[in-house]
């Protein structure tokens, strides 16, 4: 992992001296940043009490050990304390979040029958344009639920399942979800796991039967347009033995002055030989509390590929964990971060060897900017019986102002001694001699500063879809603009 | 020569409140090769740097005037556009971008126009094939893992596909073997013949002279001219050395 790539970022951004004065403007997130009313949208009341619980799982028609569930997922997350470390999430306060906002529609399979704002708001984000030229499905959900879902023909046929989570409850797949539904993730791991478990609501269930490979990707997109509200998605896929998927999810959602939640949950199993790519673009507004959990579970010589962008919100706590259970299990976490004026992202991943030669590349790239505090924190635990493994941890930092913050923390067990373990971190800023170099063929310095960043981008942006690398690289922009 | 390309006048320069260049004055026609030698630490790449305007250097009196106008407060990609190019001696690796597509990025900047990415490749080639690089280079990340040789042409690769009016050439010879050095030489020449190109040649070997041809040659000491000549002056300094223009520069020594 010594590439001269690794070695040249340092010289790249030797940190020796930040003449290079920053004076940030506000961000134009204008492409993001529309919404609509909620006219004739259902919304529960604020708070998070056992009666909003129970009759929110009334509304959705959980089947009863759902609700169940939900009564019990409350009973902890009263129970469970805040961490005492990461971001500062005191300026969130339940009691003031709707944690089920439904449109006025039921999910569509057409298109044509989604509501016209809703309809203008995938539009914008391009969603329809995606499916109808790359995706082999696309499910589409607006505040708690999901307001379309479809999946080509040939796709159905081969067996693939792809719904949104409330049918799935019922449906043939039933006793599928019932066994795997937050057990990857439980609501005791953490306080906001529990809450996601008692008013999750809306997200995708995939399942890929044995040895079938989807040539394209499906795609789940995520929009919040409710003010002081909440979104709790439950994604859960199941590879099958020898299948192959690629899953993108991309999130949005417009500004407010009040907090906003997002607490996903992604519970993805990855059975034998299997391989399963997760690509996240994750765009949400600067008002959002980000506290999502996922998680996979490989089997032997099973894969999971993490490809993550996190550009949004006012605070992330995020980091995919990869439990590897199985021999010569793989995991590779890919992921870049961009925190910006007021934002603090605290990403990172967790590789966990359970099983003989498994191994595991945490890639990540985090940029800071106007303030913005972006922190590396990852975790890789080696048990003794995961002999042979391999595991490797190089995280770089771009700092683009004097007032930006970047740390890392990574951590690692490792309880055998037959493991290949490597790590590097590097925090540097841009340096003022390759933005000369640049601009001595006539580019613009601004140009230049986004030429240099989106360079260091580049090993995670060429891992995305492409019209999302294309989205990451305007991000870049945008977020440069106005940076002299 | 009526109007010169490139008019320095009087020029005093400082690094973190150091002069390092007094006084300089240097006037370059359209066309014409200098050759500027001197001894590790005269300022010579200070003058390469001043004239691009990298802004780590001050320049505390005396003008530049490039064709016709004075470019004090002008940034440096502004310098680029009005036709100015410094081939740097060591070239910055930038992870990420390819060099194909910074030169086609720095042309369409220069110009303000499309770049029609056939001719361009075109060109490109033919470019590279003349500095025997190999196409690869093309899809490569901007000077990354390049070797010091391939840095070097690199650069000389840009000079023919930016096609400045003037170059500063800092060091371009500087730690190339032979075969190299002559590879580099023939893209210089292509430059000068073929383009009418002015530059400024920063060295102090002759090697990467010995085949081309040169109008003028400037011999700076402790960041001061001390001596002018045609292309003859570099035999001279060749056979001697600067051991003869030792004792006359200016009164700090700056490395």
């Amino acid at each position: 992992m010594n590439s001269s790539w690794e070695r040249e970022a340092v010289r790249l951004m030797s940190d020796a001296n930040d003449s290079g004065k920053t004076q940030v403007n506000d961000i134009d997130r204008s492409i993001y940043d529309f919404r609509y009313d909620e006219k004739d949208f259902y919304r529960n009341d604020p708070g998070l009490t056992e009666e909003i619980v129970s009759k929110l799982s009334d509304d959705k028609h959980d089947p009863a050990w759902m609700k169940e569930f939900r009564l019990k997922s409350l009973a902890i997350y009263n129970e469970l304390k805040l961490t005492n470390w990461g971001p500062d999430i005191g300026d969130l306060h339940m009691e003031h979040i709707a944690t089920y906002v439904r449109p006025n529609t039921k999910m569509q399979g057409d298109w044509k029958d989604v509501p016209q704002d809703i309809k203008d708001t995938f539009e914008k984000l391009g969603i329809p344009e995606a499916e109808r030229t790359s995706l082999a499905g696309v499910g589409a959900q607006y505040d708690s639920e999901l307001v379309y879902h479809n999946v080509r023909d040939e796709v159905a046929k081969q067996g693939v399942v792809y719904t949104d989570f409330e049918s799935a409850l019922w449906g043939p797949y039933a006793d599928m979800i019932r066994e795997h539904f937050m057990h990857l993730v439980t609501p005791r791991d953490h306080k906001f796991a529990a809450l996601h478990g008692a008013v999750w609501s809306g997200g995708s269930f995939v399942y890929v039967p044995k040895g079938v490979h989807l040539t394209f990707p499906l795609q789940s997109y995520f929009r919040l347009n409710a003010k002081g509200a909440g979104q709790f998605e439950h994604t859960l896929i199941i590879v099958d033995e020898g299948a192959d998927l690629h899953f993108i999810e991309g999130c949005s959602a417009p500004k407010y002055n009040v907090a906003n939640i997002h607490a996903g949950c992604v519970e993805l199993y990855v059975a034998k030989n299997a391989h399963l790519r997760y690509s996240t673009i994750e765009n949400w507004s600067k008002n959002m509390y980000n506290l999502n959990t996922k998680r996979a579970k490989v089997e032997e010589g099973g894969t999971i590929e993490w490809v993550s962008g996190s550009f949004g919100s006012h605070v992330s706590y995020l980091y995919p964990e990869s439990d590897l259970v199985g021999e010569r299990a793989r995991a590779e976490f890919t992921g870049i971060t961009f925190a910006g004026s007021g934002q603090n992202l605290d990403t990172g991943a967790k590789m966990v060897h359970k099983a003989p030669h498994t191994s595991s590349v945490i890639t990540t790239k985090s940029i800071s900017k106007g303030g913005g505090i972006s922190t590396y924190r990852s975790a890789v635990y080696i048990a003794k019986n995961a002999a042979g493994s391999k595991a490797s941890v190089s995280c770089q930092s771009l700092m683009l102002d004097s007032n930006s913050r970047s740390d890392t923390i990574p951590a690692m067990e490792v309880l055998t001694d037959d493991v290949d373990v490597g790590h590097e971190a590097k925090i540097g800023r841009i340096s003022n001699e390759a933005v000369f170099y640049l601009m001595s063929r006539g580019i613009s310095e601004e140009e230049a500063r986004s030429m240099i960043v989106s360079g260091f981008a580049n090993p995670v942006s060429k891992e995305l879809p492409l019209e999302y690398a294309v989205e990451m690289n305007n991000l870049i922009r945008l977020e440069m603009k106005g940076t002299l | 020569m009526g109007n010169p390309l490139l008019d320095v006048q009087h020029i005093s320069v400082s690094i973190d409140e150091k002069q390092v260049l007094h006084d300089v004055s240097l006037q370059i026609g359209k066309g014409e090769t200098h050759v500027l030698m001197g001894p590790n630490g005269a300022g010579k790449s200070t003058l390469g740097n001043m004239l691009l305007g990298n802004p780590v250097y001050h320049l505390d009196g005396g003008k530049i005037i490039f064709g016709g106008k004075d470019i004090d407060g002008e940034k440096t990609d502004q310098r680029a556009k009005d036709g100015m190019f410094l081939s740097f001696q060591n070239p910055l690796e930038v992870p990420g971008i390819s060099l194909e597509t910074f030169i086609r990025s720095s042309l369409q900047q220069r110009t303000g126009e499309h770049v029609k990415l056939f001719q361009f490749q075109k060109d490109l080639k033919a470019a590279m094939q003349l500095l025997n690089m190999d196409e690869s280079y093309a899809s490569r990340d901007l000077n990354v893992g390049f070797s010091g040789g391939e840095r070097k042409k690199s650069e000389i690769l840009q000079l023919l596909m930016l096609n400045p009016s003037f170059a500063v050439l800092d060091e371009t010879d500087s730690g190339l073997d032979v075969d190299a050095v002559r590879t580099v030489s023939k893209g210089i020449e292509e430059y000068q013949k073929k383009r009418d190109g002015a530059l400024l040649i920063i060295t102090h070997s002759t090697k990467i002279l010995e085949s081309l041809h040169v109008d003028f040659t400037h011999v700076l000491v402790k960041g001061t001219i001390v001596k002018t000549g045609d292309g003859a002056l570099v035999q001279e300094i060749n056979e001697h050395g600067f051991e003869q223009f030792l004792g006359t520069g200016g009164s700090e020594a700056h490395e």
